[in-house]
């Protein structure tokens, strides 16, 4: 039988990404505003009373331990995890085929497995003025203390969804519908010039 | 006004959805109590304090919640979720 192709990905803030330094930046650029593009971007979901179970196959499959607590969550440099609702994960890696290596091991009296990998685009701001910025979106709270290293939060920006997780002390991944990220991108842009931003 | 998710912690009413009165009994469906739909259907308390009142953290973790809101302030006087089933921890 022939390989299953996925079929290949196009960025969808292809005609809005222009790359180099844009804004207010004769002063430096203070964020640094990237696509990242993973290769697969899961949500795991547990039943009611086996989330420690998950927990422990996403450790199995991963090699990421998950902390304790509400919306706690940890990254590496390939692969990312964070709690978003009550007994809900989001599970990222940088290769393709994650789904794959989940799907015989999320039992259906664990729970269950759902692949976004094509459905979601995820982006990352990065730099000293990151907090300044997402906080003119997002009324959450962006201070370290209050949204740790590796923390998820699930949260929207005029009503376009977003989940976010912190994956550097001035760095965050934000994961929005593909079909309204080329809008967000540009919002996202338009918030950075007064800071100075470059497109990596 | 601010509602503490116990999943997410305080976020603010734009994030949330109003689920509609928390004190409502809905009769078993076979029931042919017409006095009891039509409670179900129409009576409020509409009361002037305290009201319990469901919530769908809509805009985040899209929880249910109970919620127990003063119509008077606005005071938020307790959050928890409405299917005790989950017990994450939360956040204040």
């Amino acid at each position: 039988m022939a390989e299953h192709q996925l079929p290949e990905r196009l960025s969808p803030l292809e005609p809005d990404y222009h790359l180099g330094s844009h804004g207010n930046f004769e002063h430096g650029v203070d964020v640094i505003l990237s696509e990242t593009r993973p290769g697969s971007i899961l949500q795991l979901a547990a039943w009611p009373g086996e989330e420690k179970r998950l927990i422990e196959v996403i450790r199995k499959v991963t090699g990421l331990a998950l902390p304790d607590g509400a919306g706690g969550g940890v990254s590496s440099s390939a692969r990312a995890v964070f709690g978003f609702a009550p007994g809900k994960f989001t599970v990222v890696d940088e290769a393709e085929g994650l789904a794959a290596a989940f799907a015989g091991v999320i039992t259906p009296a664990i729970g269950t497995l759902t692949d976004l990998s094509h459905g979601r685009t995820a982006m990352r701001i990065a730099g000293p003025k990151a907090e300044w910025v997402m906080a003119k979106f997002f009324a959450i709270d962006f201070a370290l203390p209050a949204f740790p290293l590796g923390a998820g939060r699930s949260t929207n920006h005029h009503d376009i969804f977003a989940q976010i997780q912190r994956s550097g002390a001035d760095q965050f991944d934000i994961y929005v519908f593909r079909s309204f990220a080329r809008s967000f991108w540009k919002a996202l842009c338009h918030a950075s010039e007064e800071v100075g931003y470059e497109v990596q | 006004m601010l509602i503490t998710c116990p999943y997410c912690g305080p976020r603010d009413v734009i994030e949330f959805t109003y689920q509609g009165d928390g004190n409502r009994e809905r009769p078993q469906p076979a029931s042919q109590n017409l006095d009891a739909w039509n409670a179900y259907v129409y009576d409020r308390l509409n009361p002037a304090g305290d009201h319990n009142e469901i919530w769908q953290h809509s805009g985040g973790c899209r929880a249910h919640l109970r919620v127990v809101r003063n119509t008077l302030t606005h005071e938020i006087r307790s959050t928890t979720f409405a299917r005790g089933g989950h017990k994450a921890e939360g956040r204040s």
